[in-house]
Protein backbone atom coordinates (compact mmCIF):
# COMPACT_ATOMS: atom_id res chain seq x y z
CA UNK A 1 0.00 0.00 0.00
CA UNK A 2 1.20 3.50 -0.72
CA UNK A 3 0.47 5.92 2.12
CA UNK A 4 -2.99 5.66 3.69
CA UNK A 5 -6.22 4.23 2.26
CA UNK A 6 -7.90 7.65 2.35
CA UNK A 7 -5.10 9.45 0.47
CA UNK A 8 -6.57 12.50 -1.22
CA UNK A 9 -5.46 14.16 -4.44
CA UNK A 10 -1.89 15.36 -3.83
CA UNK A 11 -1.99 18.85 -2.40
CA UNK A 12 -5.27 18.26 -0.53
CA UNK A 13 -5.23 17.38 3.18
CA UNK A 14 -6.06 13.99 4.66
CA UNK A 15 -9.00 13.90 7.07
CA UNK A 16 -8.02 14.53 10.70
CA UNK A 17 -8.53 11.37 12.75
CA UNK A 18 -10.16 11.62 16.17
CA UNK A 19 -7.63 12.55 18.84
CA UNK A 20 -5.11 13.80 16.28
CA UNK A 21 -3.81 17.37 16.13
CA UNK A 22 -2.99 17.35 12.44
CA UNK A 23 -4.14 15.77 9.18
CA UNK A 24 -0.54 14.69 8.52
CA UNK A 25 0.90 11.29 7.67
CA UNK A 26 3.69 11.58 10.26
CA UNK A 27 1.26 11.84 13.17
CA UNK A 28 -0.82 8.96 11.75
CA UNK A 29 2.25 6.77 11.29
CA UNK A 30 3.44 7.40 14.83
CA UNK A 31 0.03 7.01 16.46
CA UNK A 32 -0.52 3.74 14.56
CA UNK A 33 2.61 2.48 16.29
CA UNK A 34 4.86 2.22 13.24
CA UNK A 35 8.54 3.01 13.38
CA UNK A 36 8.72 6.35 11.58
CA UNK A 37 11.44 7.55 9.23
CA UNK A 38 12.13 11.21 8.66
CA UNK A 39 14.92 12.81 6.69
CA UNK A 40 16.32 16.21 6.02
CA UNK A 41 16.30 18.09 2.74
CA UNK A 42 19.24 20.44 2.28
CA UNK A 43 17.61 23.55 0.76
CA UNK A 44 19.43 24.62 -2.40
CA UNK A 45 21.44 27.81 -2.87
CA UNK A 46 19.34 28.37 -5.92
CA UNK A 47 16.14 29.96 -7.17
CA UNK A 48 15.37 26.89 -9.27
CA UNK A 49 12.41 24.86 -7.95
CA UNK A 50 13.69 21.75 -9.75
CA UNK A 51 16.59 21.59 -7.31
CA UNK A 52 14.01 21.11 -4.52
CA UNK A 53 11.93 18.57 -6.47
CA UNK A 54 15.02 16.52 -7.32
CA UNK A 55 16.24 16.46 -3.72
CA UNK A 56 12.82 15.43 -2.40
CA UNK A 57 12.43 12.69 -5.03
CA UNK A 58 15.49 10.91 -3.59
CA UNK A 59 13.40 10.04 -0.54
CA UNK A 60 10.30 8.85 -2.44
CA UNK A 61 8.81 5.79 -0.78
CA UNK A 62 11.33 5.68 2.05
CA UNK A 63 10.46 8.49 4.47
CA UNK A 64 7.30 9.53 6.31
CA UNK A 65 8.17 13.21 6.41
CA UNK A 66 10.88 15.54 5.14
CA UNK A 67 12.40 18.28 7.28
CA UNK A 68 12.76 21.60 5.48
CA UNK A 69 15.60 23.27 7.37
CA UNK A 70 15.52 26.95 8.24
CA UNK A 71 18.96 28.44 7.64
CA UNK A 72 20.64 25.56 9.46
CA UNK A 73 24.09 26.27 10.81
CA UNK A 74 23.19 29.97 10.37
CA UNK A 75 23.96 29.63 6.66
CA UNK A 76 21.86 31.24 3.95
CA UNK A 77 19.80 28.89 1.75
CA UNK A 78 16.33 28.80 0.20
CA UNK A 79 13.79 29.42 2.96
CA UNK A 80 12.01 26.64 4.80
CA UNK A 81 8.62 28.16 3.94
CA UNK A 82 9.45 28.17 0.21
CA UNK A 83 10.64 24.55 0.22
CA UNK A 84 7.40 23.63 2.01
CA UNK A 85 5.33 25.61 -0.50
CA UNK A 86 6.94 23.81 -3.44
CA UNK A 87 6.62 20.33 -1.99
CA UNK A 88 3.25 20.39 -0.20
CA UNK A 89 1.50 21.12 -3.48
CA UNK A 90 2.85 17.80 -4.79
CA UNK A 91 1.49 16.06 -1.72
CA UNK A 92 4.72 15.60 0.23
CA UNK A 93 4.63 15.44 4.00
CA UNK A 94 6.82 18.22 5.37
CA UNK A 95 8.24 19.20 8.73
CA UNK A 96 8.64 22.96 8.55
CA UNK A 97 11.55 23.99 10.72
CA UNK A 98 11.06 27.34 12.44
CA UNK A 99 14.07 28.99 14.00
CA UNK A 100 13.93 32.00 16.33
CA UNK A 101 17.21 33.42 15.06
CA UNK A 102 16.00 35.36 12.03
CA UNK A 103 12.42 36.37 12.72
CA UNK A 104 10.41 37.92 15.52
CA UNK A 105 7.05 36.71 16.82
CA UNK A 106 5.09 38.74 14.27
CA UNK A 107 6.85 37.05 11.34
CA UNK A 108 6.88 33.62 12.96
CA UNK A 109 3.17 33.53 13.75
CA UNK A 110 2.52 34.58 10.16
CA UNK A 111 4.69 31.68 8.98
CA UNK A 112 2.82 29.22 11.18
CA UNK A 113 -0.50 30.25 9.66
CA UNK A 114 0.95 30.35 6.16
CA UNK A 115 2.64 26.97 6.54
CA UNK A 116 -0.53 25.30 7.77
CA UNK A 117 -2.51 26.93 4.95
CA UNK A 118 -0.08 25.47 2.40
CA UNK A 119 -0.54 21.98 3.81
CA UNK A 120 2.36 21.75 6.24
CA UNK A 121 1.20 19.44 9.01
CA UNK A 122 4.32 19.28 11.18
CA UNK A 123 6.41 22.08 12.61
CA UNK A 124 9.71 21.79 14.41
CA UNK A 125 10.30 24.65 16.86
CA UNK A 126 13.95 25.55 17.28
CA UNK A 127 15.98 28.31 18.88
CA UNK A 128 18.42 28.14 15.98
CA UNK A 129 22.19 28.29 15.68
CA UNK A 130 23.94 31.53 16.63
CA UNK A 131 24.75 33.85 13.69
CA UNK A 132 28.41 33.74 14.71
CA UNK A 133 28.61 30.11 13.59
CA UNK A 134 27.33 30.78 10.06
CA UNK A 135 28.37 32.47 6.84
CA UNK A 136 26.94 35.87 7.81
CA UNK A 137 28.39 36.49 11.29
CA UNK A 138 27.75 40.22 10.83
CA UNK A 139 23.95 39.65 10.78
CA UNK A 140 21.71 40.84 13.60
CA UNK A 141 20.51 37.91 15.73
CA UNK A 142 16.81 38.28 16.48
CA UNK A 143 15.96 35.69 19.17
CA UNK A 144 12.75 37.49 20.14
CA UNK A 145 11.51 34.04 21.25
CA UNK A 146 13.30 30.84 22.22
CA UNK A 147 12.32 27.28 21.27
CA UNK A 148 10.21 26.93 24.41
CA UNK A 149 8.21 30.16 24.08
CA UNK A 150 7.81 29.43 20.36
CA UNK A 151 6.32 26.01 21.17
CA UNK A 152 4.01 27.60 23.69
CA UNK A 153 2.84 30.21 21.17
CA UNK A 154 2.34 27.63 18.39
CA UNK A 155 0.33 25.41 20.74
CA UNK A 156 -1.80 28.36 21.85
CA UNK A 157 -2.47 29.26 18.21
CA UNK A 158 -3.62 25.69 17.52
CA UNK A 159 -5.50 24.88 20.73
CA UNK A 160 -6.85 28.27 21.80
CA UNK A 161 -7.12 29.65 18.28
CA UNK A 162 -5.47 32.94 19.22
CA UNK A 163 -2.28 34.83 18.49
CA UNK A 164 0.08 35.41 21.40
CA UNK A 165 -1.60 38.80 21.78
CA UNK A 166 -4.92 37.06 22.47
CA UNK A 167 -6.43 38.20 19.18
CA UNK A 168 -8.70 35.49 17.72
CA UNK A 169 -7.83 33.42 14.68
CA UNK A 170 -10.59 32.56 12.21
CA UNK A 171 -9.13 29.08 11.68
CA UNK A 172 -6.32 27.62 13.82
CA UNK A 173 -3.28 25.88 12.30
CA UNK A 174 -3.79 22.09 12.58
CA UNK A 175 -0.20 21.09 13.16
CA UNK A 176 1.74 18.37 14.92
CA UNK A 177 4.35 20.16 17.03
CA UNK A 178 7.93 19.06 17.36
CA UNK A 179 11.08 20.13 19.13
CA UNK A 180 14.73 19.20 19.17
CA UNK A 181 16.68 17.54 21.95
CA UNK A 182 20.32 16.73 22.46
CA UNK A 183 20.84 13.88 24.94
CA UNK A 184 24.57 13.97 24.17
CA UNK A 185 25.42 17.46 25.47
CA UNK A 186 26.20 18.68 28.97
CA UNK A 187 24.67 18.90 31.53
CA UNK A 188 23.46 15.31 31.09
CA UNK A 189 21.33 15.19 34.25
CA UNK A 190 19.46 18.29 33.09
CA UNK A 191 18.56 17.02 29.59
CA UNK A 192 15.53 14.88 30.58
CA UNK A 193 14.15 17.76 32.65
CA UNK A 194 14.49 20.09 29.70
CA UNK A 195 12.61 17.55 27.60
CA UNK A 196 9.83 17.61 30.20
CA UNK A 197 9.71 21.41 29.84
CA UNK A 198 9.39 21.11 26.07
CA UNK A 199 6.52 18.64 26.46
CA UNK A 200 4.79 21.04 28.86
CA UNK A 201 5.32 23.84 26.34
CA UNK A 202 3.65 21.79 23.58
CA UNK A 203 6.11 19.35 21.99
CA UNK A 204 4.43 16.18 20.66
CA UNK A 205 7.40 14.73 18.85
CA UNK A 206 11.15 15.13 19.32
CA UNK A 207 13.95 14.89 16.80
CA UNK A 208 17.34 14.47 18.43
CA UNK A 209 20.85 15.49 17.51
CA UNK A 210 23.01 12.84 15.75
CA UNK A 211 23.36 9.73 17.89
CA UNK A 212 26.68 7.89 17.70
CA UNK A 213 26.81 6.99 21.39
CA UNK A 214 24.03 4.45 21.90
CA UNK A 215 24.97 3.86 25.54
CA UNK A 216 24.39 7.54 26.35
CA UNK A 217 21.05 7.37 24.53
CA UNK A 218 20.05 4.31 26.57
CA UNK A 219 20.75 6.16 29.82
CA UNK A 220 18.77 9.16 28.59
CA UNK A 221 15.83 7.02 27.54
CA UNK A 222 15.93 5.27 30.89
CA UNK A 223 15.52 8.63 32.65
CA UNK A 224 12.73 9.55 30.24
CA UNK A 225 10.89 6.33 31.06
CA UNK A 226 11.49 6.81 34.79
CA UNK A 227 9.91 10.25 34.51
CA UNK A 228 6.97 8.77 32.59
CA UNK A 229 7.68 10.97 29.56
CA UNK A 230 7.87 8.16 27.01
CA UNK A 231 4.05 8.02 26.81
CA UNK A 232 3.77 11.76 26.28
CA UNK A 233 6.05 12.30 23.32
CA UNK A 234 7.24 10.49 20.19
CA UNK A 235 11.03 10.20 20.18
CA UNK A 236 12.70 10.24 16.77
CA UNK A 237 16.44 9.73 17.11
CA UNK A 238 18.87 11.48 14.77
CA UNK A 239 21.32 9.33 12.81
CA UNK A 240 23.52 9.81 9.77
CA UNK A 241 26.23 8.19 7.67
CA UNK A 242 29.78 9.44 8.18
CA UNK A 243 31.79 9.67 4.94
CA UNK A 244 35.23 9.04 6.47
CA UNK A 245 37.25 9.08 9.68
CA UNK A 246 38.43 12.58 8.76
CA UNK A 247 34.84 13.82 8.46
CA UNK A 248 34.08 12.27 11.84
CA UNK A 249 37.04 14.00 13.44
CA UNK A 250 36.19 17.30 11.82
CA UNK A 251 32.56 17.11 12.99
CA UNK A 252 33.40 16.25 16.56
CA UNK A 253 35.88 19.10 16.91
CA UNK A 254 33.92 21.72 14.95
CA UNK A 255 30.22 21.02 15.43
CA UNK A 256 29.25 21.73 19.05
CA UNK A 257 26.77 19.23 20.41
CA UNK A 258 27.74 16.30 18.18
CA UNK A 259 29.55 13.59 20.14
CA UNK A 260 31.42 10.89 18.19
CA UNK A 261 33.12 8.26 20.36
CA UNK A 262 36.66 7.06 19.55
CA UNK A 263 35.35 3.59 18.73
CA UNK A 264 33.41 5.06 15.80
CA UNK A 265 36.45 6.91 14.44
CA UNK A 266 38.57 3.76 14.83
CA UNK A 267 36.02 1.64 12.98
CA UNK A 268 36.08 4.07 10.04
CA UNK A 269 39.88 4.29 10.07
CA UNK A 270 40.25 0.52 9.99
CA UNK A 271 37.92 0.05 7.04
CA UNK A 272 39.09 -0.48 3.44
CA UNK A 273 36.21 1.58 2.13
CA UNK A 274 35.32 4.19 4.76
CA UNK A 275 32.20 5.38 2.95
CA UNK A 276 30.67 1.90 2.86
CA UNK A 277 31.70 1.38 6.46
CA UNK A 278 29.98 4.68 7.33
CA UNK A 279 26.76 3.34 5.80
CA UNK A 280 27.18 0.01 7.63
CA UNK A 281 27.68 1.89 10.88
CA UNK A 282 24.53 3.95 10.27
CA UNK A 283 22.49 0.78 9.59
CA UNK A 284 23.90 -0.86 12.74
CA UNK A 285 23.08 2.22 14.82
CA UNK A 286 19.49 2.31 13.54
CA UNK A 287 19.00 -1.36 14.41
CA UNK A 288 20.44 -0.86 17.91
CA UNK A 289 18.46 2.34 18.52
CA UNK A 290 15.26 0.68 17.38
CA UNK A 291 15.48 -1.83 20.22
CA UNK A 292 15.43 0.90 22.88
CA UNK A 293 12.07 1.17 24.57
CA UNK A 294 10.42 4.54 23.96
CA UNK A 295 12.10 5.24 20.61
CA UNK A 296 9.49 5.73 17.88
CA UNK A 297 11.58 6.41 14.82
CA UNK A 298 14.79 7.69 13.32
CA UNK A 299 15.64 10.97 11.63
CA UNK A 300 18.27 10.36 8.95
CA UNK A 301 20.46 13.39 8.35
CA UNK A 302 22.59 12.37 5.40
CA UNK A 303 24.20 15.65 4.50
CA UNK A 304 25.68 15.37 0.97
CA UNK A 305 24.75 11.67 1.00
CA UNK A 306 21.00 12.06 0.57
CA UNK A 307 21.07 9.54 -2.30
CA UNK A 308 22.05 6.87 0.24
CA UNK A 309 18.96 7.32 2.43
CA UNK A 310 16.92 4.62 0.58
CA UNK A 311 19.80 2.12 0.97
CA UNK A 312 20.09 2.87 4.68
CA UNK A 313 16.34 2.50 5.23
CA UNK A 314 16.15 -0.68 3.16
CA UNK A 315 19.12 -2.36 4.78
CA UNK A 316 18.06 -1.50 8.31
CA UNK A 317 14.68 -3.12 7.61
CA UNK A 318 12.86 -0.67 9.86
CA UNK A 319 9.94 -0.11 7.52
CA UNK A 320 8.76 -3.72 8.03
CA UNK A 321 7.45 -3.87 4.49
CA UNK A 322 5.62 -0.58 4.80
CA UNK A 323 5.87 1.92 1.91
CA UNK A 324 5.52 5.53 2.92
CA UNK A 325 3.61 7.73 0.49
CA UNK A 326 5.37 8.84 -2.65
CA UNK A 327 3.98 10.71 -5.58
CA UNK A 328 5.70 8.79 -8.38
CA UNK A 329 3.93 5.48 -8.01
CA UNK A 330 0.65 6.68 -6.69
CA UNK A 331 -1.57 3.60 -6.35
CA UNK A 332 -4.72 5.60 -6.09
CA UNK A 333 -4.36 7.04 -9.58
CA UNK A 334 -7.82 5.88 -10.60
CA UNK A 335 -9.28 7.45 -7.46
CA UNK A 336 -7.34 10.64 -8.06
CA UNK A 337 -8.70 10.77 -11.58
CA UNK A 338 -12.22 10.29 -10.25
CA UNK A 339 -11.78 12.97 -7.62
CA UNK A 340 -10.33 15.38 -10.12
CA UNK A 341 -13.28 14.78 -12.44
CA UNK A 342 -15.66 15.31 -9.52
CA UNK A 343 -13.89 18.58 -8.69
CA UNK A 344 -14.27 19.68 -12.31
CA UNK A 345 -18.01 18.98 -12.37
CA UNK B 1 31.59 41.44 35.32
CA UNK B 2 32.26 37.83 34.33
CA UNK B 3 34.26 36.68 37.43
CA UNK B 4 31.74 38.29 39.80
CA UNK B 5 28.85 36.82 37.80
CA UNK B 6 30.36 33.35 38.24
CA UNK B 7 30.97 34.03 41.95
CA UNK B 8 27.28 34.96 42.37
CA UNK B 9 26.16 31.69 40.79
CA UNK B 10 28.59 29.69 42.91
CA UNK B 11 27.00 31.40 45.91
CA UNK B 12 23.47 31.07 44.59
CA UNK B 13 22.09 30.19 48.00
CA UNK B 14 23.54 33.32 49.61
CA UNK B 15 22.25 35.39 46.72
CA UNK B 16 18.84 33.78 47.06
CA UNK B 17 18.53 34.76 50.73
CA UNK B 18 19.98 38.25 50.08
CA UNK B 19 17.37 38.65 47.39
CA UNK B 20 14.60 37.58 49.73
CA UNK B 21 15.74 40.25 52.23
CA UNK B 22 15.92 42.94 49.53
CA UNK B 23 12.45 42.00 48.35
CA UNK B 24 10.98 42.19 51.87
CA UNK B 25 12.65 45.58 52.41
CA UNK B 26 11.33 46.91 49.12
CA UNK B 27 7.83 45.67 49.89
CA UNK B 28 8.03 47.44 53.27
CA UNK B 29 8.77 50.62 51.31
CA UNK B 30 5.75 50.12 49.08
CA UNK B 31 3.61 52.75 50.87
CA UNK B 32 6.43 55.28 50.42
CA UNK B 33 6.73 54.44 46.73
CA UNK B 34 3.01 54.81 46.40
CA UNK B 35 2.98 58.21 48.10
CA UNK B 36 5.81 59.54 45.92
CA UNK B 37 4.37 57.84 42.84
CA UNK B 38 5.86 54.79 41.10
CA UNK B 39 6.51 56.79 37.92
CA UNK B 40 8.75 59.18 39.92
CA UNK B 41 10.77 56.44 41.67
CA UNK B 42 11.06 54.29 38.54
CA UNK B 43 14.19 55.96 37.17
CA UNK B 44 16.29 56.19 40.36
CA UNK B 45 15.38 52.64 41.43
CA UNK B 46 16.17 51.33 37.93
CA UNK B 47 19.59 53.04 38.13
CA UNK B 48 20.37 51.42 41.50
CA UNK B 49 19.08 48.06 40.27
CA UNK B 50 21.22 48.29 37.16
CA UNK B 51 24.37 49.08 39.16
CA UNK B 52 23.79 46.28 41.67
CA UNK B 53 22.56 43.58 39.32
CA UNK B 54 24.93 44.70 36.58
CA UNK B 55 27.90 44.08 38.89
CA UNK B 56 26.76 40.78 40.35
CA UNK B 57 24.88 39.18 37.43
CA UNK B 58 25.83 41.11 34.27
CA UNK B 59 22.14 42.08 34.26
CA UNK B 60 20.79 43.40 30.94
CA UNK B 61 17.74 45.08 32.53
CA UNK B 62 15.25 42.97 30.59
CA UNK B 63 12.63 44.14 33.09
CA UNK B 64 11.37 40.60 33.72
CA UNK B 65 13.95 39.28 36.14
CA UNK B 66 13.90 35.48 36.48
CA UNK B 67 17.18 35.05 38.41
CA UNK B 68 15.47 33.11 41.19
CA UNK B 69 14.20 30.63 38.57
CA UNK B 70 17.50 30.30 36.72
CA UNK B 71 19.93 29.40 39.51
CA UNK B 72 20.90 33.09 39.84
CA UNK B 73 22.51 32.98 36.36
CA UNK B 74 21.12 35.72 34.09
CA UNK B 75 19.77 34.06 30.89
CA UNK B 76 20.04 37.32 28.95
CA UNK B 77 23.80 36.69 28.83
CA UNK B 78 23.12 33.70 26.58
CA UNK B 79 24.11 34.82 23.05
CA UNK B 80 20.78 33.39 21.85
CA UNK B 81 18.81 35.00 24.71
CA UNK B 82 17.44 31.55 25.56
CA UNK B 83 15.33 31.87 28.70
CA UNK B 84 14.70 28.11 28.75
CA UNK B 85 18.14 26.69 28.20
CA UNK B 86 20.59 25.16 27.78
CA UNK B 87 20.58 24.66 24.02
CA UNK B 88 22.03 21.54 22.39
CA UNK B 89 25.29 23.22 21.45
CA UNK B 90 26.93 23.20 24.88
CA UNK B 91 30.55 22.06 24.47
CA UNK B 92 31.85 18.99 26.27
CA UNK B 93 33.74 21.27 28.68
CA UNK B 94 30.55 23.19 29.52
CA UNK B 95 31.46 26.23 27.45
CA UNK B 96 29.11 28.18 25.16
CA UNK B 97 28.90 27.11 21.49
CA UNK B 98 28.83 30.73 20.31
CA UNK B 99 31.35 32.19 22.78
CA UNK B 100 33.88 29.43 23.50
CA UNK B 101 35.52 31.52 26.24
CA UNK B 102 32.32 31.80 28.29
CA UNK B 103 30.75 29.11 30.46
CA UNK B 104 27.22 28.31 29.23
CA UNK B 105 24.95 30.46 31.41
CA UNK B 106 22.58 27.52 31.72
CA UNK B 107 25.24 25.02 32.77
CA UNK B 108 26.05 27.60 35.46
CA UNK B 109 22.40 28.11 36.28
CA UNK B 110 21.78 24.38 36.66
CA UNK B 111 24.62 24.23 39.23
CA UNK B 112 23.25 27.32 40.97
CA UNK B 113 19.71 25.97 41.15
CA UNK B 114 20.95 22.80 42.85
CA UNK B 115 22.40 24.91 45.67
CA UNK B 116 19.33 27.03 46.19
CA UNK B 117 16.76 26.34 48.85
CA UNK B 118 14.02 26.75 46.24
CA UNK B 119 15.82 26.00 42.99
CA UNK B 120 12.92 24.17 41.35
CA UNK B 121 11.86 27.29 39.48
CA UNK B 122 14.31 26.21 36.77
CA UNK B 123 11.73 23.57 35.75
CA UNK B 124 9.13 26.24 34.91
CA UNK B 125 8.59 27.15 31.25
CA UNK B 126 9.42 30.84 30.82
CA UNK B 127 7.01 32.33 28.31
CA UNK B 128 7.94 34.93 25.68
CA UNK B 129 9.50 38.06 27.14
CA UNK B 130 7.76 41.44 26.89
CA UNK B 131 10.34 43.68 25.21
CA UNK B 132 8.43 46.80 26.26
CA UNK B 133 9.77 46.25 29.76
CA UNK B 134 13.42 46.53 28.65
CA UNK B 135 15.22 49.03 30.91
CA UNK B 136 12.51 49.18 33.56
CA UNK B 137 12.93 48.10 37.18
CA UNK B 138 12.03 44.49 37.89
CA UNK B 139 12.14 45.23 41.61
CA UNK B 140 9.40 47.83 41.42
CA UNK B 141 7.30 45.59 39.19
CA UNK B 142 7.55 42.80 41.77
CA UNK B 143 6.71 45.20 44.64
CA UNK B 144 3.67 46.42 42.76
CA UNK B 145 2.53 42.90 41.90
CA UNK B 146 3.03 41.57 45.44
CA UNK B 147 1.32 44.54 47.13
CA UNK B 148 -1.64 44.36 44.79
CA UNK B 149 -1.87 40.62 45.56
CA UNK B 150 -2.06 41.55 49.26
CA UNK B 151 -4.74 44.07 48.48
CA UNK B 152 -6.79 41.47 46.61
CA UNK B 153 -6.29 39.00 49.47
CA UNK B 154 -7.48 41.42 52.13
CA UNK B 155 -10.55 42.47 50.15
CA UNK B 156 -11.23 38.83 49.42
CA UNK B 157 -11.11 37.97 53.09
CA UNK B 158 -13.37 40.72 54.32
Amino acid sequence: MNGFSDEPVPGYPLPIRPGHSSPGRLERTLREGHFAITSELAPPDSADPNAVYERAALFDGYVDAINATDGSGAHCHMSSAAVCALLTRLGYSLIQQISCRDRNRIAIQGDILGGAAMGVTNMLCLSGDGVETGDHPEAKPVFDLDCMSLLEIARTMRDQSTFQSGRKLDEPPRVFLGAAANPFAEPFDWRPIRLAKKITAGAQFIQTQYCFDVERLRQYMQSIRDMGLDDKVFMIVGVGPLASARTAEWIRSNVPGVVIPDTVVKRLKGADDAKTEGLNLCVDLIQEIREIQGVHGVHIMAYRQEQNVPTIVQRSGVLDGRTPWHHNQYEGDANVQQQLEKNND
Amino acid sequence: MYPLRRWSVRHARLMESTYAHVERALIAFAPVFERIGYHRVEKPVAVIEKIFKGAFFDCRMCGLCVLSDTGMSCPMNCPKSIRNGPCGGVRANGMCEVKPDMRCVWVEGWQGSKQMRDGDGIRIVQIAIDHQLQGTSSWLRVVREKTSEHAIDSTGNT
